[in-house]
């Protein structure tokens, strides 16, 4: 069975090999390649699941070392993976929706000539993604870790012939490289502390080490799971990433890549344990994080902009929750398993909105929809009521728990804490209610597709310029993986919820520990369906009700603000970008008459003293025999001077 | 005789062509001048040898003699061929190796 973990993370990336070395020969069959192995890792995970499943509750923990990777002296680092309950849920999402979407993408992207590609780099994303999930020490997620970023860098940037694509991938390259950074810092940390990066002596020794080290290192993991699933401050690249195709937003926001910030922390949850102000420093950055999502959401006229945000706060949600200890690790989990079913449900939604309107993305173009495209719409629908938390749905389960768990915090924090989640569960409802009724309710607003000679624009797909677009459903490639996401949208927290399931199986990995809030779970319950009612609400009286403006009206200050990522570039182009260049012009200037005038200072004397020397060469036999007599006489001289001494 | 009368010959000598090394252009006169200071030395030499009374200095001076002729022989062969070519026995002519 242990053999079977390495399996897991082999098919994808001998499949991304394969596409990726194979050349045109594949380019008929290739994608079906890419899907089918990664149905194989999926299978292989579901055979896992089941193996897991007939053992004991302690007794869930799968290890196996492949070899060592660098024995050098006391420094150990292998290549071993480890799977217990945590990693075979993300096993399972992963594999799971990433299959689903590689079917999607083959319907998505059928007219793409570079699709064998572009299936290589997904299977290179799910390689690296289970590769983080399974390792069974630090250095070896970071292998993984890295290359979910580099495939995320191949992807964003698929559509590399648009420059705002090429740009969106190297902006979150580098924003990523600020959160690398950190977790490079805390492996290093990590290694002076314990001695090891394994897992079990890290986590397990966690509790020896001192405050301060596990603070620093805790909040070194922070910044890291900052950088990877856009926490602020390092969120600016999420949005820009909608560069890329549709099927990938939906991989980086649902089962790869922004999930992995909170793997890190649920996994290294020993280690924020025993740093209270590091736990602080996360739920301040998951609850600051899923008001600014959500505000950033409500103002984005792009549709997936707009999901975007939505992730932003989501994910925000889960970082509050991991941050708050052995209470919340389990429903951060949780709404992360739910989320990626309803926001790949949503995102695949979108591009087949977006597939049906000729690659328009503006929600004001829109409108009218759900008559012509009802799979859609039912598929895109379910996941709406999931992720505003409507009672019954997935959506509904993890995130009423994740409110609860934040008021159990207990003290003025559990307050704060709390009604920002309610505040962002209003924002939510708002925003999402935003999104639907501008995309399928409504009168039809739609745009003749831009003029192919206008600059910038992309060629109409179907039919010429100046038509008004004519939507129609998805192909059946495409509707399928939304019908099941949906499924799984409506019934995994249910599911996870009967019977406490999905805390008894999680609980021997994370610990878990039941809250006690200052407010019953039913007046939370309550107060989280009022929220609900009065943000679906007030976006019925705005969008529903009334007409929506075909050109967006100028808005108040906060919603220009939103619009623009609530200044967020800005105050980065300002600080960071400006800062930078003064930076590094100071920094030629003292190269340039510092360092430069000691070199060529040194040049310019050693030059000029050699050109006095060279006059002692002057060709004439009688002065060098001059200067050999004297020679001679100072020798003599100096012998004679030697003896008198 | 006092033997050091010798010795302050042999210095005179050495002086008379050392400053004739550093003062005349012409190459054969410079050669003869590297001569007399060559003899010079020779005869002190000599006188050295009487004056201790072994015979070092009697074979120095034998040596001398052999390399003296042998860098006769060298160094009048390219006076005479820089005088066919360049039609000139000043030293300070020949100046075609200075950079």
């Amino acid at each position: 069975m242990e053999n079977l973990i390495g399996l897991l993370v082999l098919a994808p990336l001998l499949g991304a090999a394969v596409l990726l070395c194979g050349g045109r020969r594949l380019d008929r069959a290739g994608h079906w390649v890419g899907t089918l192995l990664a149905a194989v890792s999926f299978v292989i995970g579901v055979v896992l699941f089941a193996y897991l499943l007939g053992r004991s509750g302690d007794d869930r923990e799968l290890g196996v070392t492949v070899f060592s990777w660098v024995p050098v002296g006391g420094f150990r680092a292998d290549v071993g993976f480890q799977l217990d309950q945590l990693s075979m849920t993300f096993v399972l999402l992963i594999t799971g929706v990433g299959s689903l979407i590689h079917l999607y993408s083959v319907g998505y992207m059928a007219h793409d000539e570079r699709r064998r590609r572009f299936f290589g780099y997904l299977n290179l994303f799910l390689a690296a993604m289970l590769l983080l999930v399974l390792a069974d020490n630090y250095l070896l997620l970071y292998v993984g870790w890295e290359g979910v970023g580099l495939a995320s860098f191949l992807l964003i940037g698929f559509w590399q012939h648009k420059p705002s694509a090429a740009t969106a991938a190297k902006k979150a390259f580098l924003v990523n490289r600020v959160g690398d950074m950190g977790l490079s810092i805390a492996i290093m940390l990590m290694f002076t502390t314990f001695g090891t990066f394994a897992f079990g002596p890290v986590l397990g020794g966690a509790d020896g080490a001192g405050e301060g080290r596990l603070t620093a290192i805790g909040l070194m993991l922070l910044l890291a799971a900052c950088g990877k699933s856009a926490q602020v401050p390092l969120q600016s690249w999420l949005g820009d990433a909608m560069e890329g195709p549709t099927p990938v937003s939906a991989l980086i926001h649902a089962a790869t890549m922004v999930t992995a910030g909170v793997y890190l922390i649920v996994r290294s949850g020993a280690i924020f344990e025993g740093a209270p102000d590091a736990q602080t420093a996360v739920v301040t950055v998951g609850a600051v994080t899923l008001l600014f999502g959500a505000i950033v959401g409500c103002a984005k006229d792009d549709i997936k902009k707009a999901l975007a945000g939505s992730t932003m706060s989501q994910i925000g949600y889960m970082i509050l929750a991991a941050g708050l200890g052995p209470v919340g690790y389990v429903f951060a989990i949780m709404h992360l398993v739910t989320h990626g079913f309803f926001k790949a449900g949503l995102f695949l939604g979108a591009g087949s909105v977006m597939h049906a309107m000729d690659d328009e993305v503006d929600m004001r173009h829109y409108g009218g929809l759900r008559t012509y495209m009802p799979i859609t719409f039912v598929t895109f629908g379910l996941g709406y009521l999931a992720i505003i938390g409507f009672p019954g749905l997935s959506g509904f389960f993890s995130k009423d728990k994740i409110i609860e768990a934040a008021f159990a915090k207990g003290g003025t924090e559990g307050w704060i804490l709390g009604g920002a989640a309610l505040l962002g569960a209003a924002i939510t409802a708002y925003y999402m209610t935003r999104v639907m009724l501008m995309t399928f309710f409504g009168e039809k607003r739609w745009q003749p597709a831009p003029s192919p000679a206008e600059p910038g624009a992309e060629p109409a797909a179907a039919h010429g310029a100046g038509e008004l677009p004519h939507p129609h459903e998805a192909p059946r490639t495409m509707t399928v993986p939304m019908i099941v996401l949906a499924v799984g949208s409506v019934f995994a927290g249910g599911l996870f919820t009967v019977n406490n399931a999905f805390v008894k199986w999680l609980e021997p990995v994370t610990g878990h520990e039941e809250g006690h809030s200052p407010v019953s779970a039913l007046t939370v319950t309550a107060a989280t369906m009022a929220v609900l009612v009065v943000g679906v609400a007030l976006a019925w009286a705005q969008y529903g009700r009334r007409p929506v403006p075909v050109t967006a009206p100028r808005g108040s200050l906060l919603t220009r603000a939103a619009r623009r990522d609530l200044l967020q570039d800005d105050f980065n182009h300002v600080v960071l970008v400006r800062g930078g260049e003064h930076l590094t012009r100071s920094l030629v200037y003292v190269d340039h008459t510092v360092v430069d005038g000691v070199v060529n200072g040194t040049a310019a004397s050693v030059g000029g003293l050699s050109g006095r020397m060279r006059k002692l060469q002057n060709g004439y036999a009688r002065s060098y025999a001059v200067s050999m007599f004297g020679g001679a006489a100072v020798l003599i001289a100096a012998t004679l001077l030697m003896r008198a001494v | 005789m006092n033997p050091v009368n010798y010795l302050y010959l042999a210095a005179l000598l050495f002086t008379v062509g050392a400053a004739g090394v550093l003062i005349r252009r012409n190459a054969i006169v410079l050669f003869m001048c590297i001569e007399l200071m060559l003899n010079a030395c020779n005869l002190a030499f000599v006188t050295f040898s009487r004056m201790h009374g072994n015979l070092d200095g009697q074979v120095i001076a034998f040596f001398t003699m052999v390399v003296a002729a042998a860098e006769v022989v060298i160094g009048l062969a390219i006076i005479v061929t820089i005088f066919r070519s360049r039609h000139s026995a000043s030293v300070d002519d020949s100046g075609l190796l200075k950079l």
